[in-house]
């Protein structure tokens, strides 16, 4: 199967729970690391190293062989100023770019909007999940939210397919926009719409979708091969979005991280595979990012909420290697025990803005911030 | 004495339960507005469901073993208790909310149950209380891993928490409610209380529900400094110094009024966004004050003031998740005794969104239009399309036989106003009524609908009605409480 559609696509994955950076690329050799991390480390025979100084966490051995072809970029302290260690403010803080005041636009939903402005595919920005995340939310952007592929419809308890048709139609006029009846109602009726429009769609795509990759057993593994399934069925879809929950490591971090990551790591080999199997790896950019990286000290059994955390960026479009500096861990470059970040994110997202979906990073990301170049 | 006003009615029981059957707004009807009230506001005074039937019916339930046997049992209690104790599971729904606690991590089924039970107990009572009660709860220890704050290290995870998510909130009027110091001394009044390792046990004795336990040998008896007060205090002190604050009683007022009146900005817009009806806010305000902290108190205000009475506010809220699941439930008077596929259906909550037991993070769902996106709304739509038109259901059987009951032939606009008095006095606005008349018309007009016509009319009869349930049920107007 030969994909014909080589727009730039990027694909999003949100580590939610605040993943902990400092296990995650380890500075091995860095005395303060096992200084500070006295319980909650991975020792120095046991990482996967990629430089002589910072190395993966062992869970991540096939991230470490997408890293050794030049797949992956590691984007070092990544953060903004005034860091909140909330996980809803900072995590809202990712997905609308605004650290000052609560926003209610999401990066995503921006880049949608410049992607498709007239809303002409309802199906542009797609999302694997329960729930919209807030990065993909802005008014009068349509994005289809999937819990179930294969589920996926209105109205369908009606089996008998003159009585549906009927039915729908019927639905289409009842969430049709009416003067006046407020913010709320029109949103449920564009929502409603577009949900009617993007489930006749999404429906034909389980049927089509082969592949002779076995997905891992996971969350994080069934979202991304949903991803692949609609990826694949070349639907004009240029922005997907899924999580993997459960990084806010308070306790008994050891063997839950190592899982998480495990999991996470098997996920994204397989995805890689399998869009190398459909030949479109070389048009899709994966983007992995978390709410905060977590305390340097550890807390004798997990780490506390942080700050100065970790980006990747993983595929073919990628220029593999370390990007930015890991952040001193003297105790005096500290800021109230966490790590300094030092590059905005807001600059990586412009990165992936304007270097690798062509838009303008400004207005997607509410100014002009330092970019990488990792595409 | 004359009818109580039945949409009226309809709108408490809908903010205050899980809406009401039409046979339900007979009886209330017959009550003045104010015993209604106090009737819901005392649901330990209503018979309590047979709790040896759901163990003999549902066996694993006494143990629940794993997240969906939690959610299960939620839904169904919820459920049986929708027509006797509505306000019982309502405020149990909604601390669980507030002090939004999940079994991702807890893993322990009956903890987490438990801690449910203590909202369904405590829900209506004293807010210090509760928070007391909070904070000795085994799964509320787990979750915010109180249980590793100790003296030479502690954990600030539940002091932070407890100020900014559960009680204080993060600021108010544009200011800050507390500093990281405020933080810090939380958490060190919070060590040593912990859970009482004993009680763990291993199979094949079963999991025996966690304990709360006082360590005075880890709890650290330093000075403190804690919103300008000083001295060496424990939890409970802190708790007494958190229920003084006017910040404490905004943040609590202005849950009550999300959660029961209107749809307001999501929780940490609040710092900065004033509520939309400041009057009510103060209103409650003084109410938390004037009874020393009593939820049932601000809530007999909250369900006797003109502004929850105001048709501003009637279906001015998103029904979450669980209302829809257990609103419709309810109408249909489905799962009132033990019977196969609760599973199925309780399973709904998670699809649409709101996966009770096992909320998103420590602050909890996103309420209001934010339960809405594409995905969840169609889960919505399907979900109560396919329960309001199955005549099988008891409560869809007598919604259909009282309407064809008062009529000889059915016309499109009868059946429609009927058909939303039954469900439970809701609106469809006239343009979408027209489309539904439209429709109607279109169906009666393919045969003669004589109620008391043959088998065959009457049945076609029933169907008419079932379809015009099925859209009502499929329409926006239905996802408004």
């Amino acid at each position: 199967m030969t994909s014909t559609n080589k727009d730039p696509i990027l694909v999003v994955v949100q580590l939610t729970g605040g993943n902990d950076y400092i296990n995650t690329v380890i500075p091995y050799q860095d005395p303060l690391y096992y200084d500070s991390r006295k319980r909650v480390s991975v020792t120095q025979e046991e990482v996967l190293p990629i430089s002589d100084e910072l190395a993966f966490n062992p869970a991540l051995t096939a991230v470490k062989d997408l890293y050794d072809h030049g797949k992956v970029a590691v984007i070092n302290g990544i953060g903004y100023p005034g860091p909140n260690r909330s996980h809803f403010r900072s995590m809202d803080i990712w997905h609308t770019c605004e650290p000052e005041k609560v926003g209610t636009e999401g990066w995503l939903g921006r880049a949608i909007r410049d992607l498709d402005p007239n809303a002409e595919n309802v199906l542009t920005g797609v999302n694997f999940g329960r729930g919209l995340p807030r990065a993909m939310a802005l008014t009068g952007v349509p994005v289809a939210s999937v819990a179930v592929l294969e589920t996926y419809g209105v109205l369908t308890g009606i089996t008998g397919e003159q009585e549906r048709i009927q039915a729908l139609d019927l639905f289409s006029r009842m969430y049709s926009p009416i003067m006046g009846t407020g913010p709320v109602m029109d949103y449920l009726g564009s929502t409603g719409l577009d949900a009617l429009k993007g489930a006749d769609i999404l429906k034909t795509v389980p049927a089509q979708y082969q592949s002779r990759i076995e997905y891992s057993d996971s969350i994080i593994g069934r979202n991304l091969q949903g991803i692949a399934k609609v990826l694949t069925a070349n639907l004009g879809t240029r922005i997907f979005y899924t999580e993997q929950p459960g990084y806010d490591t308070h306790a008994n971090q050891g063997p839950l991280h190592g899982i998480l990551l495990d999991h996470l790591s098997h996920a994204i080999n397989d995805f890689y595979e399998d869009l190398n199997e459909h030949d479109t790896a070389d048009n899709v950019l994966i983007y992995l990012f978390t709410e905060f990286g977590r305390r340097v000290k550890d807390n004798g059994s997990g780490t506390d909420h942080g700050a100065g955390g970790l980006a990747l960026a993983i595929g073919d479009p990628v220029t593999g290697g370390i990007y930015s500096e890991f952040p001193s861990m003297r105790p005096e470059d500290l800021e109230e025990g966490d790590l300094k970040y030092n590059i905005d994110f807001r600059g990586v997202y412009g990165t992936v803005a304007e270097k690798w979906l062509g838009l303008d990073a400004a207005s997607i990301v509410g100014g002009k911030f330092e970019q990488l170049n990792f595409v | 004495m004359p009818e109580t006003d039945k949409p009226l009615l309809a709108h408490l029981l809908r903010r205050a339960g899980f809406g009401a059957t039409f046979q339900e707004l007979d009886r209330y009807s017959q009550l003045r507005y104010e015993a209604v009230v106090d009737q819901l506001l005392h649901p330990e005074l209503q018979p309590a469901i047979e709790e040896d039937v759901l163990e003999r019916y549902y066996i694993d339930w006494k143990e629940s073993r794993n997240i969906e046997g939690a959610l299960t049992e939620s839904v169904y209690r919820m459920n049986a208790y929708a027509g006797g104790r509505p306000l019982q599971e309502k405020i149990a729904l909604f601390w669980h909310g507030v002090f939004a606690t999940g079994l991702a991590k807890v893993l322990h089924e009956k903890t987490m149950l438990n801690q449910i039970d203590l909202f369904r107990e405590q829900g209506l009572g004293n807010f210090r209380e509760l928070l007391v009660g909070l904070a000795k709860d085994p799964a509320m220890i787990f979750w915010l891993d109180n249980n590793f704050n100790h003296k030479d290290a502690p954990n600030e995870n539940w002091g932070r928490e407890l100020l900014e998510l559960f009680s204080l909130g993060v600021g108010m009027d544009g200011q800050e409610n507390f500093t990281e110091g405020d933080v810090q001394s939380a958490a060190r009044a919070f060590t040593g209380w912990t859970i009482d390792d004993d009680n763990v046990t291993s199979f094949p004795f079963g999991k025996l529900p966690w304990r709360f336990r006082y360590l005075p040998d880890d709890h650290d008896e330093e000075e403190k400094t804690f919103l300008g007060h000083t001295g060496n205090f424990n939890g409970e002190d802190i708790i007494d110094i958190i229920v003084e604050q006017p910040a404490t009683a905004r943040f609590i007022s202005r849950h009550l009024y999300n959660f029961f009146v209107a749809d307001d900005v999501q929780v940490p817009a609040w710092q900065h966004t004033p509520s939309g009806d400041p009057e009510a806010i103060k209103i409650l305000e003084e109410e938390y004050f004037r009874s020393n902290y009593d939820i049932r108190s601000m809530l007999d205000v909250l369900f006797n003031s003109d502004f929850f009475k105001s048709d501003r506010v009637r279906f001015a809220k998103v029904k979450s998740p669980a209302e829809v699941v257990v609103g419709t439930l309810h109408l249909l008077g489905d799962f009132k005794f033990p019977k196969r596929g609760i599973f199925d259906v309780a399973m709904g909550c998670r699809y649409m969104g709101q996966d009770l037991l096992n909320p998103p993070s420590v602050e909890g769902w996103h309420t209001g239009e934010e339960w809405i996106d594409s995905g969840s709304l169609v889960e919505r739509i399907n979900f109560v399309a396919d329960q309001v038109s199955d005549i099988h259901q008891p409560g869809v059987r007598a919604m259909v036989d009282a309407l064809l009951d008062r009529t000889d032939e059915l016309d499109p606009e009868s059946v429609i106003d009927a058909c939303l008095e039954l469900m439970g006095h809701i609106r469809l606005h006239e343009k979408n009524k027209a489309h539904l008349t439209g429709e109607v018309r279109a169906m009666l007009a393919q045969r003669s609908a004589l109620v008391a016509g043959s088998p065959e009319d009457r049945l076609f009869a029933e169907n008419t009605v079932l379809h015009t349930m099925k859209m009502i049920g499929s329409s926006r107007e239905y996802q408004f409480a």
